[in-house]
């Protein structure tokens, strides 16, 4: 039985090309390999090479013919001259792949049940004690790290140094250095290691001194980590906690002060924390350990030293649920990590201006609860954002985005964003202090959305 | 061997690879035989516009991957880059779960979600199939890192070409693996050609085995035509990193006959250094004549291999072409777990 050879496409775009030169005639052997002839597009020339062996029985296309569609047969291969019968059954299928069917509704657009009342996070009876978001930090990893000997930390001076910001403080005393471990200043490399780890059943803590170094290991956190399940159709996960200061500190300049929420926030693969609380700090970083997912977890320096009080023992909080603060009924104000801090602030100083402010922090931005920040607005029918980072493609973006599809009926005004300058952090005191929000700035955005 | 740590000496290097058995033999004939076959047939079809998208074949460069395997234990990993194809028929992953992966079929090992560069199988310790040049080095490493982690006496293997050679993180995860006596081996395959820049062009250093000088990482530069020198050579690489002694180098001098990538006509080099090495160093025919040469099989039993080899190649192409395309839903599907 012969078979045919088909003109081949040199691109996913070509369509039709010059069959130039044929290199084999007509009763020539021919064996797997062997260049029969010369194709040319208006990008480039390339070889056809024979896949089946046999002898050349016919030439279907003359050399020099323009504008041959790809697929059409150009020349028969049989087991001797005479033989051109391919019968249909041995020519090459040139069936096209079936039509996708219509894409699926995305699932994120369907509102879930709002999360429960957060004054039942803790179970009754729960004691609670002041502690640092540092120590708070520290003590979720020393926890996970005794109930789980895969759980490991490494980063740039977690080990011998006890942490630039001390988070890791006693951990190489407690875990040793097999277990909490100083890398070289080689975040592309040391990400990709960590990656790899978790690739072969370990569960990394990777701590970045601060994100701004992790640009450099961003293409491992999404292209490596965040995207593998997905692309293995679901065979390999990557359990890995991705952790360390994000945001302005202060005074460190524009390349030390960027907030990355709103990057992280938008790659699907990805479970993004961004905690305000010592209690979240905990919780969450508990359950981002625990997680079978890749979590970016958002630190502030500035929140490191802050007390708050944490529930006493073991607990960890979930991922994706967001928490009502403070309960309002004139508007809703959404924020995260250090942009709670100018929230509270103001929603305190609104109270005494008469306005009552219903306070949300989003604690986590992928996936982001929105649920809870509709069932607000459904009450309160104003809203506000408020957060450190840049105002373009900003998490504040996403909320005014989401509630205009997912509440338009039940706004009062349009939501407004409160958020850094769209400039690179400035090095002069005054000037950085312009760069970020204000409490003056939220509570004069709450006075534009309550027309008062 | 310029390296800092010799572990073999001149006579070796002069004598030649050890001889394969009978068994040896025909076994690496076979299975570079069935890269070959899959690597054209592919070839075919992403000409037949079955195959979307970046496809890049394996076709000269069989015996890198075919040694290797054949001195790699049960358990040891291995990662490499989107030239994939041939790592995963060597470590025995299925013929039709990679064509119909190719084709972007529900019965591929990615469920059609990966396609050519993006495979895995955790049953054979492959991690991929990774798309992005260089990156696979320090994921491989951590590899390294779980396995000295665990204790569990294995080592992973990070493949990479001549011109991934060149990126920051390669430097960055050597410097970690011997740094910690990481058990890897990275498997240079140098085929001559990053993408279409020549070594010579690329490369300051074009003695790649000497890239772990700086980091007292040994090297050696290995004959990637020749599947038994491969072989040798990955064993011994292999038995130093298994026996904690550190990251190992092997720079596999290969080539590769067709173009980067399927739209690559590759006009950077001439159709005499092609055949030249097709007539004078083709993996599988070095194979073939010395199997024929010392009488060890007949013309009739090669070609019987040859027979079924084309068969497990045909069928992979048929069911490629035959299995469904993924259900619409597995488009949200394995985001997160």
């Amino acid at each position: 039985m012969a078979t045919e050879i088909l003109m081949p496409a040199l691109s996913p775009t070509m369509e039709e090309g010059k069959l130039a030169k044929w290199l084999k005639a007509v009763g020539d052997t021919v064996k797997a390999g062997d260049v029969i002839a010369e194709i040319e597009t208006d990008k480039a020339t390339m070889e056809v090479e024979a896949v089946d062996e046999g002898v050349l029985a016919a030439i279907l296309i003359a050399a020099g013919t323009e504008a041959v569609k790809v697929n059409t047969p150009i020349a028969v291969i049989g087991s001797d001259v005479n033989d051109t019968a391919t019968g249909g059954a041995s020519a090459p299928a040139t069936t096209p792949a079936p039509a996708a069917a219509p894409v699926a509704v995305s699932p994120a657009t369907v509102p879930a049940a709002p999360a429960a009342p957060t004054e039942d996070e803790y179970p009754a009876g729960t004691t609670f004690t002041a502690m640092t978001v540092r120590e708070a930090l520290r003590e979720a990893m020393a926890e996970e790290m005794r109930r789980d000997d895969t759980v490991f930390i490494m980063g740039e001076e977690v080990a011998e140094y006890q942490g630039a910001y001390k988070i890791t403080q006693g951990l190489l005393q407690e875990f040793g250095a097999e277990r909490v471990i100083d890398t070289p200043i080689t975040e592309h490399g040391f990400t990709g290691l960590a990656v790899g780890a978790a690739f072969g059943g370990l569960k990394p803590i990777v701590e970045f001194m601060t994100f701004n170094f992790a640009m450099q290991a961003i293409d491992h956190i999404i292209n490596s980590a965040a995207k593998t399940l997905y692309m293995s159709g679901g065979q390999m996960g990557c359990p890995i906690v991705f952790r360390g200061a994000n945001g302005a500190a202060a005074r460190v300049g524009a390349q030390h002060s960027q907030d990355y929420a709103a990057w992280y926030a938008q790659i699907p693969g990805l479970e993004v924390v961004q905690p305000w609380s010592a209690a979240d700090a905990k919780g969450l970083l508990k359950a981002a350990i625990r997680s079978p997912n890749p979590v970016v977890f958002l630190e502030n320096e500035i929140l490191y030293g802050q007390s708050f009080d944490v529930p006493v023992g073991d607990f960890v909080t979930p991922i994706g649920k967001a928490k009502v603060v403070r309960s309002g009924s004139d508007v809703t104000l959404v924020s995260f990590g250090i942009g709670m801090t100018y929230t509270v602030k103001a929603a305190a100083e609104l109270e005494a201006m008469g306005i009552s402010a219903e306070v949300i922090d989003l604690r986590s931005l992928r996936p982001l609860d929105m649920a809870t920040v509709v069932a607000s607005v459904m009450k309160t029918g104003r809203c506000v954002t408020v957060e450190e980072g840049w105002p373009t493609c900003s998490i504040g973006s996403e909320i005014a985005s989401r509630l205009v599809t997912e509440a338009f009926d039940y706004l009062d005004a349009p939501v407004l964003k409160v958020t850094g300058k769209d400039v690179p952090m400035p090095y002069a005191a005054n000037l950085e202090k312009l760069a970020l929000p204000t409490v003056a700035e939220v509570i004069e955005a709450v006075r534009a959305v309550t027309y008062r | 061997m310029a390296t800092a740590k010799s572990t073999r000496n001149k006579a070796q290097q002069e004598t030649g690879p050890a001889p394969f058995t009978r068994d040896q033999e025909i076994a690496a004939y076979r299975m570079m035989l069935l890269i070959r076959r899959f690597e054209e047939k592919a070839g075919q079809m992403y000409g037949m516009g079955l195959i979307g998208g970046f496809c890049h074949l394996y076709i000269g460069q069989e015996a890198v991957v075919v040694g290797m395997q054949m001195a790699m234990i049960e358990g040891d990993q291995f990662i490499t880059s989107y030239r994939d194809h041939g790592h995963m028929l060597a470590a025995g992953m299925s013929a039709n779960g990679v064509m119909a992966e190719l084709t972007g079929r529900r019965g591929g090992y990615s469920k059609g979600k990966g396609g050519s560069m993006h495979m895995f199988s955790v049953e054979k310790q492959f991690f991929g199939g990774h798309g992005i040049v260089g990156a696979q080095v320090p994921l491989g490493t951590g590899l390294g890192f779980a396995n000295k982690y665990k204790k569990n006496g294995n080592v992973a293997v990070a493949f990479f070409g001549d011109g991934a050679a060149n990126q920051g993180q390669v430097y960055e995860s050597f410097n970690m693996a011997e740094l910690w006596k990481l058990p890897v081996v990275y498997v240079i395959e140098n085929n001559r050609y990053a993408m279409g820049t020549a070594v010579t062009r690329s490369s300051s250093q074009t003695d790649f085995s000497k890239r772990g000088v700086s980091f007292n990482i040994p090297g050696e530069q290995v004959d990637g035509m020749d599947v038994r020198a491969v072989k040798e050579a990955s064993a011994r690489a292999l038995d130093y990193a298994r026996t904690g002694q550190g990251p190992y180098i092997l720079e596999m001098q290969t080539y590769r006959y067709r173009g980067h990538s399927m739209s690559d006509p590759a006009k950077y080099r001439s159709k005499e250094e092609v055949q030249k090495m097709r007539n004078e160093h083709d993996p599988i025919e070095q194979v073939r004549n010395r199997l024929l040469a010392g009488g060890l099989v007949s013309e009739d039993d090669l070609k019987k291999i040859d027979a079924e080899v084309r068969i497990i190649v045909q069928e992979s192409a048929e069911f490629a072409q035959n299995d469904p395309e993924p259900d619409t839903s597995e488009l949200w599907t394995d985001i997160v777990r």
